[in-house]
């Protein structure tokens, strides 16, 4: 044991691996797709067919957006550089590359997140292979994801599923799509349950594509679900409604992939730091480590804060995956990561416009489209103030009733 | 000053020189100085305003160099100096101190809580840290954490990490109070990691061998800051110029802990365009020290270093005169800072928890609204950034990788972020963070250091 916050030797070979993928393949049809929202980016299909043969082998460590599972193996004391910090390192290097292409990643859903973290092991071979997306939103709210009116009655040996669903990421693309209904809505969080439901179930309606201001390579789907019939086999984790555990099992996933989320802003921020240098130094511009940012240049000011909120960003991304990876409960160090790089992305994305004046606002560069695509970062999977809300609960020890 | 410049009224008290004084301001002026004269006499305030003793917490009183001990030389003068060699890099990302780190860091936080906080608060008001504390930190071997161990010291390997920690633990207790204890460390690390085998005979044994002579550990300082306006530290004006038989420094040095009773500077000067470092003891003629105190860091004792031609020999360079050496102390001091300022801003954040959790304002606590709440999560949020931010450079000096960039970082968010905390300390106080009952406007003051202040500690 000693501190080192270098990137893990052993994952270095994926990380460089992940950056040229995302180099040679995202970033040539980067804008194409920022264009043709909607269109389906086919190039992905190699891609993912390569991610599969990489997760097949075992080599990558769980690169792209899989879950998280912690092994039983506790007695283990080693310090481990497992699958989560391989997921994270390898989704920033993809969102350097593209973030709307890198949650277009077939079979690298948010659901697929969901089901490799809380499916057991009967589901997690059945249920092997699907691209599965993420159902959560419905038009009455948003962050507040108690108020699930979305409904699961049983009904023998099936729950049949009512209701509307927004902003579904890959809503259309997708093979299935993990839903969170309610058993009971007058019992409040406890009885949110979440339910795989395969696309082509009869009840199941993509309604329609939203139009967005970023991430356009990304399909986000309503869909409608009316008297939409699943086996009772296909609800994720326990079907009790334990009051006691309230909302805990739906709320884990989000622990698993707020990290994820984080990533992908650093990944996305670290593109516009990667370009501005290079346009920064081409105009004459000097960023000294050494001499105080005071007698710089104030672009090399701003540059300098930029860089070191992005490293703060990072780091606090890959302690909340170390953590998962060495069994320590990381829901605080989780929201941590998502609030300080949600914020972080958008300044340093937006910081990277205004230093490249014209030349970063116009679609001569890519700068203004991941000032775009950096937005969503600081809302879905938990806006920047629900990760306050968590962190202030957490270091505060107050409840959700005492801290509203 | 030129009597037209009196009359103007500007250039003095902080007003630009630009400003005029018109009529009204003419009377105004006349009737303060009445008003002064008359407090004087009043309060008898006259008497102990010109009392004559120096004080650190006076500027403009001056004294000679404490004339302090006798350094005799030993060690050959050519030869290479012992060498700690660097940590082994192990290749996996691992937040876990060393069983020694952590040892050592438990020892120090009690020494933080259980003698530096209860002293704080009257050690910021003298600008002086008192005997027993210094003491104290000469029995857990603060002063040669970065020594070597072939040279009497505790260092095995490169100890940037454990010094570090070692900071941050301190400074949680009091920064200024910590900056009095790390600044002799500072000087024995630079020792060992630059000194020549003579520098290191000469000086080290004082360092080492302290507890057992029963002497006191020499105070001693590593001295960079200047008095300049956008101060660049890699372009001190104080100058070095060679002669026959060494050099001769010129120049001032600002914010220099310890100073009234230093006994050993290390001292940055410029030397042929190169920034480089000297020592200089105490009792060499043409040392000036005044009180220099800040706004905060007052514990620390700093004192202004006036240097009028004063002569050192050949063998007081310090490492190399390329500039590497010079710049590399420049880095390991910045770190040093940063860990002071996780201390302090999480000693902020433990102050204000609970503190919000009980006060009350509409019936209910202050920490059942958003605005306060949120405040505390962005202190913790950007507290863990700016700690990590700092380990990683820190672990990066400690295995020997270069850390130019993670230590600029560290250094950046560190003195953005500490600063916020501060800020945001106070105002969760409200009126009651602006009073000295409370030890949040101590630290807010202390947190303006970091991003300001160069070398004095070193890690």
């Amino acid at each position: 044991m000693a501190i080192n916050l270098e990137d893990p030797k052993k994952l270095v070979p994926l990380r460089d691996q992940v950056h040229q993928v995302a180099m040679n393949m995202l970033r040539p049809i980067s804008r194409k797709y920022d264009k043709a929202e909607h269109a389906y980016p086919k190039e992905l299909d190699m891609l993912a067919a390569m991610a599969d043969g990489l997760n097949e082998s075992g080599t990558s460590e769980g690169a792209g957006a899989t879950g998280v599972r912690r092994g039983a193996d506790a007695g283990d004391k080693t310090v481990k550089n497992g699958s989560n910090m391989a997921s994270v390192m390898s989704v920033a290097e993809m969102c350097w590359g593209d973030t709307g292409l890198t949650l277009s990643m077939p079979r690298q859903g948010l659901g697929n997140s969901a089901i490799a973290s809380v499916a057991n092991d009967e589901q997690l071979e059945r249920f092997k292979g699907t691209w599965a997306s993420m159902a959560i939103t419905e038009p009455s709210f948003g962050s507040d994801s108690a108020q699930v009116s979305t409904t699961a009655t049983k009904d023998g040996d099936d729950y049949v599923l009512n209701g509307e669903k927004i902003f579904v990421t890959s809503g259309d693309r997708s093979d299935s799509v993990v839903v969170w209904a309610t058993l009971d809505k007058s019992l409040g969080r406890a009885a949110i349950k979440s339910f795989v439901v395969p696309k082509g179930t009869p009840g199941l309606k993509v309604e329609r594509l939203e139009h967005k201001l970023g991430i356009k390579a990304s399909d986000t789907a309503t869909i409608t679900f009316t008297d939409c019939r699943v086996p009772a086999a296909n609800l994720l984790g326990s079907p009790e409604i334990n009051t006691k555990e309230g909302f805990a099992g739906a709320m884990a996933t989000f622990d698993n992939t707020r990290p994820l989320v984080a990533a992908m802003a650093v990944g996305c921020a670290r593109a516009s730091l990667d370009l501005t240098r290079e346009l920064l130094t081409k105009a004459g511009v000097v960023i000294d480590y050494d001499r105080p940012a005071t007698v710089q240049s104030a672009a090399a000011a701003k540059f300098l804060q930029m860089e070191a909120d992005w490293e703060g960003a990072y780091l606090l991304t890959l302690q909340a995956a170390w953590m998962a990876d060495n069994r320590q409960p990381n829901s605080l160090e989780a929201s941590m990561a998502k609030a300080k790089a949600g914020r972080v992305g958008s300044d340093i994305t937006l910081s990277c416009v205004e230093l490249a004046a014209s030349v970063g606002y116009t679609e001569t560069e890519l700068l203004e489209k991941w000032s775009r695509d950096s937005k969503i970062l600081d809302i879905f999977e938990g806006t920047q103030q629900i990760q306050q809300l968590i962190v202030a609960r957490r270091v505060l020890g107050l409840t959700s009733t005492e801290l509203k | 000053m030129s009597l037209l410049q009196i009359l103007k009224g500007g250039g003095r008290h902080g007003v630009p020189s630009t400003e005029n004084r018109d009529p009204i301001g003419y009377a105004v002026a006349g009737l303060n100085r009445l008003a002064q004269s008359e407090l004087l006499d009043r309060w008898g305030i006259r008497r102990q305003t010109e009392r004559g003793v120096f004080t650190a917490t006076r500027s403009g009183f001056k004294v000679a160099a404490n004339a302090g001990r006798t350094f005799n030389r030993a060690g050959s003068r050519g030869k290479s100096g012992v060498r700690v060699p660097s940590a082994t890099p192990k290749g996996v990302f691992d937040l876990t101190p060393t069983e020694d780190e952590q040892m050592l860091v438990d020892v120090v936080a009690e020494y933080a809580e259980e003698v530096l906080r209860p002293a704080a608060h009257d050690a910021d008001e003298a600008c002086a840290a008192p005997d027993a504390v210094l003491k104290a930190s000469v029995e857990i071997g603060l002063p040669i954490l970065g020594v070597p161990e072939a040279l009497g010291g505790i260092s095995e390997t490169r100890s940037a990490t454990a010094g570090t920690l070692v900071a941050e633990a301190l400074a949680k207790g009091d920064m200024g109070l910590a900056v009095s204890v790390l600044a002799p460390g500072a000087v024995a690390t630079a020792l060992g990691l630059w000194g020549t085998d003579q520098q290191q005979q000469t000086y080290l044994p004082a360092f080492t061998g302290a507890e057992e002579s029963g002497q006191s550990v020499p105070a001693a300082t590593l001295a960079l800051n200047e008095p300049t306006v956008l101060f660049d530290v890699l372009a001190p004006a104080t100058t070095a110029t060679r002669t026959a038989d060494g050099f001769v420094l010129n120049g001032t040095k600002s914010l220099v802990a310890r100073g009234a009773d230093a006994e050993l500077f290390i001292v940055g000067a410029s030397l042929e365009g190169r920034p480089t470092l000297f020592l200089v003891e105490s009792s060499t003629a043409g040392l000036t020290l005044e009180g220099d105190p800040g706004m905060g860091v007052r514990a620390a004792g700093m004192t202004r270093l006036v240097l009028a031609d004063v002569a050192v020999p050949a063998e007081a360079v310090l490492g190399e005169t390329d500039g590497s050496t010079y710049t590399e102390c420049v880095r390991l001091a910045r770190l040093g800072w940063c860990a002071l300022a996780l201390g302090t801003a999480q000693a902020v954040l433990d102050y204000v928890t609970p503190y919000v959790k009980t006060r009350e304002a509409f019936g209910e606590p202050i920490a059942h609204r958003q605005a306060v709440a949120f405040a505390v999560a962005n202190m913790a949020i950007e507290l863990q950034a700016m700690r990590l931010v700092t380990y990683k450079a820190a672990s990066r000096v400690a295995q020997g990788i270069d850390a130019t960039r993670e230590i600029a970082l560290a250094r950046k968010l560190c003195a953005d972020k500490a600063m916020q905390i501060g800020l945001d300390g106070v105002q969760l106080l409200g009126g009651h963070g602006f009073t000295k009952e409370h030890p949040v406007e101590r630290w807010y003051r202390d947190l303006r250091a970091i991003g300001i202040m160069e070398g004095t500690v070193l890690v």
